[in-house]
């Protein structure tokens, strides 16, 4: 039977089948024969995520931009198509060519989150591909990973030929011209692959970690990392682009409806606000800015490409853009007879933001949401988030006095030095914020509350703290809960057990490789969906390979630890990131980068004259 | 305002495509053709569209309709070209026509649809046709349908109006049905094809035509 048949008689049996059927608006079907480097790009989750994705789209406008090169996308097939694909014998498919992703001579995973990496397994053997580096000998398709897992990409090691550390706009594109060079005359040689990493790994900013042999202390920490022999650097920098590349301007557009279903414009790329807990507001230095002209070109013809009705204006912090106002307040303007909607993710608490919600909002003023983080203003100090109560009670006065009914909340539970005082202190604020609700909604005044668990993450100077006991933290959720009830109040926690994995895979070594493929082998899939998610396998197979989870996640470490992602550059100096670490013992803040530099190393590393670079908005 | 009646076609390569989706791609393609849409008031304003019957998922037809309204009037044929070149694969326009803005929501004015179902049998032509009759010639046909508020039992027979061979090539029957689709009743064709006892060898289902009340 031809693919196409055994599709048909599959789809009709799958739930939301256009997952898998491709065809969409603006995707890019380039003729096989004419081009010398085809890419996959894979997307670790459900369509409706991986479509949702801003970094993928990028890399397949750039990729497809190029001529001799085509890109493709794949993403995790659902559970049940699983199901119907192993029972049929279907192979894994591109969306655009339909073909086996074994014909592809490169298959990039994007690496958003943890908790997909038994999908990578899972998509890989879906496509009939060796799990193991060492065991995809010449002629199989590069498998290759970016995004901000590769940070810490060291329990993937066994699976991957190499990771792209960074932005990779420049460096996937040096790559794929390598590769094309390579491939007439490496291929003929018996070991063109050694040979091509070895020069993948002089581009810099690629990471090949065949390349690195770790060893450990009879304790089970890592002694060293050394690349195998002098030519192989013994760090890697991570890779940025000086100045915002134009975004994507004809992004492929979704039959179904996906998560993040608009259009998306990246008006600003990296934080200045050091806040000590965001890992992407470390990975993501130095702050830069897209000029306001650009982003007005950019929504004009993204939207005529698109018919998108939603725009969304991306950055890790929507208000800091120096342009915010003038430029939604153009945007409504211009786009007002279209009913075009705007959306700003990531809204600083303060009265501004909400002038600036209200004034985009067409729809139905149904909620704002903020980030406080941490109830205390102590502890707000110690991850030196700037946000005072009175800024927050301030902003929710404003929001609910100018029509908004719902308020969300996001905070954190399991912060360093955190006490059951900090704990009751976000209490004390959610029902500040009700009250303020109530006075000026009545009964429809709402307040949701999110509160996580914190997972000290890679490269922040929490990287060497322990998660939390979950004991504390589930006495302090009982005692959120005990506080904070209501029908006018909605909590949610993050899984218990997810952060369990989480925390450990983030911050996790080489070893663990062996307890994603045993997860893997027991049934792991989709980790991340609570309905997939059996954290019993995980037990399991941390306890197969003699591994302690509490190694990795409840211990704290030294200074003087060898951390596994330390050949890892991002710019930062670990002495700045323990300073930091130091100074929120004490209670003391820093400043943003814009009021002035803390010298955390990215200035020097990336020979910025300036930093934050300036922007030219006319 | 005018109101316009698009037909068209959707075809294999957006078969998957549910009726919910299937109405933002045409908002998005129409955005991307730059007509001016009109918009429904109040908080969650959508382009005035109106689709005469919503086709089941993995259903391909040669007639779908749908109305919609523009601010600002616009030749049809005009209309046409422009949104021609903004329809992904697999939908197809097949003619686009003004309509009277007094008539009755489209919905409201469909009656019946015709089907042509291709099937996989080894049945000869009289055994087949026998099946046919066979189904025709029962008085009553009850039918439980699972809704996710409870199942309802309903009777099919009275919703199969017309029920015949087309054509046969090869090993594929190509079976025609027109079934009632208005307020009192819609026949499914797949209902059909399992009193039949052919549900699993259904091969294809094509919506051919959708029978509207004369205006």
């Amino acid at each position: 039977m031809s693919t196409e048949t055994v599709l048909d008689s599959i789809l009709p049996t799958v739930t939301k089948p256009a997952r898998y059927t491709g065809q969409e608006w603006n995707s890019v079907h380039k003729d096989w024969s004419r081009v010398r480097v085809k890419v996959a790009l894979a997307y670790p989750d459900v369509y409706e995520v991986g479509m949702s994705n801003l970094g993928l789209a990028i890399l397949y406008d750039l990729l497809n931009q190029e001529q001799d090169v085509l890109a493709e996308r794949v993403y995790a097939p659902w559970l049940d198509m699983e199901r119907a694909m192993r029972r049929t014998g279907m192979t894994l498919l591109s969306l655009e060519s339909r073909r086996p992703l074994c014909q592809f001579d490169i298959l990039g995973f994007s690496l958003q989150y943890e908790l997909n990496y038994s999908n990578v397994l899972n998509m890989l053997d879906l496509a009939g591909i060796p799990l193991l580096a060492s065991q995809r000998a010449e002629g199989w398709p590069l498998v290759i990973g970016g995004g901000t897992c590769t940070y810490n990409a060291e329990p993937l090691a066994d699976f991957f030929d190499l990771f792209v550390i960074g932005e990779g706009e420049e460096v996937l594109l040096e790559l794929v011209h390598l590769f094309a060079e390579c491939k007439d005359s490496l291929k003929s040689g018996v070991n063109w692959k050694e040979e091509f990493l070895y020069r993948t790994a002089a581009l810099g900013g690629v990471y090949v970690p065949s390349l690195y042999r770790v060893h450990y202390n009879a304790d089970g920490t890592v002694s060293a990392i050394e690349p195998v022999n002098a030519g192989v650097p013994k760090s890697i920098r991570k890779r940025i682009v000086p100045v915002l590349p134009p975004p994507p301007l004809k992004p492929v557009v979704p039959f179904i409806n996906v998560v993040h279903d608009r259009g998306m414009i990246e008006i600003r790329r990296g934080c200045s606000r050091g806040c000590r807990f965001c890992q992407a507001g470390m990975i993501y230095r130095p702050l830069r800015e897209r000029p306001m002209d650009e982003v007005l070109e950019a929504v004009d013809q993204l939207l005529a490409n698109t018919g998108y009705e939603e725009i969304a204006l991306l950055s890790l912090s929507s208000t800091d853009y120096t342009c915010i106002e003038p430029l939604v307040r153009e945007l409504s303007k211009r786009y007002a007879e279209q009913r075009l909607s705007i959306s700003l993710p990531s809204l600083r608490t303060d009265a501004f933001s909400v002038e600036l919600a209200g004034f985009i909002q067409r729809t139905r003023k149904t909620g704002l949401t903020f980030a406080p983080e941490a109830g205390s203003e102590r502890l707000r100090q110690v991850i030196n988030k700037g946000v005072t109560a009175d800024d927050l009670l301030r902003t929710a006065e404003a929001a609910y006095a100018s029509g908004w009914l719902r308020i969300k909340l996001y905070f954190m539970l399991g912060l360093p030095t955190e006490t059951m005082e900090d704990v009751l202190a976000i209490a004390d604020l959610v029902k500040a914020v009700r009250n303020i609700g109530h006075r000026w909604r009545g009964n429809r005044g709402q307040v949701s509350v999110s509160v996580a668990t914190f997972i000290p993450k890679p490269h922040t100077p929490f990287q060497w703290l322990p998660l939390e006991d979950p004991a504390q933290i589930a006495a302090r959720q009982d005692a959120l809960r005990r506080e904070l009830h209501g029908r006018d109040l909605h909590l949610s926690w993050s899984s218990k057990a997810t952060t369990w994995l989480e925390a450990i895979l983030s911050r996790g070594d080489r070893r663990l490789g062996q307890v994603i493929l045993c997860a893997w082998q027991l049934g792991a899939r989709f980790d991340a969906w609570a309905e997939a998610f059996q954290p019993q396998l995980w037990q399991q197979a941390l306890a197969e390979a003699g591994l302690d989870p509490s190694f990795y996640a409840s211990r704290q470490r030294s200074f003087a630890e060898v951390l596994p992602w330390k050949h890892m550059d991002t710019g930062i100096s670990s002495v700045f990131l323990w300073e930091e670490y130091q100074r929120s013992l004490h209670g003391e803040s820093s400043i943003d980068c814009r009021e002035g530099c803390l010298d955390c190393g990215v200035r020097t590393a990336f020979e910025l004259v300036r930093c934050p670079l300036p922007t030219d908005n006319r | 305002m005018q109101r316009l009646r698009i037909v068209f076609a959707k075809g294999a390569e957006v078969k998957y495509i549910s009726h919910l989706d299937l109405v933002r791609v045409w908002e998005r393609a129409l955005r991307r053709a730059n007509v001016s849409l009109a918009y429904s008031q109040g908080f969650n304003p959508r382009p005035k569209l109106f689709f005469a019957s919503a086709l089941p998922v993995g259903f391909t037809s040669r007639a779908e309709m749908v109305d919609i309204i523009l601010q600002c009037r616009m030749e049809p044929r005009n209309f046409a070209a422009r949104l021609k070149r903004q329809l992904p694969p697999g939908l197809q326009l097949a003619s686009v026509a003004e309509v009277s803005t007094t008539l009755p929501s489209l919905p409201a004015q469909v009656v019946a649809a015709e089907y042509e179902v291709c099937v996989e049998s080894q049945d000869a032509p009289d055994e087949m046709q026998a099946r046919l009759n066979n189904l025709l010639a029962a008085e009553s046909i009850p039918r439980r349908r699972e809704r996710p508020n409870g199942a309802r039992v309903y009777d099919l027979r009275p919703l199969i109006k017309e029920l015949k061979v087309i054509r046969r090539q090869g090993s594929m029957y190509f079976i025609g049905m027109r079934l009632q689709a208005n307020e009192q009743g819609t026949g499914r064709p797949d209902e059909v094809m399992s009193v039949l006892g052919m549900a699993e060898a259904v091969r294809g289902i094509e919506r051919v035509q959708l029978l509207c009340l004369p205006s």
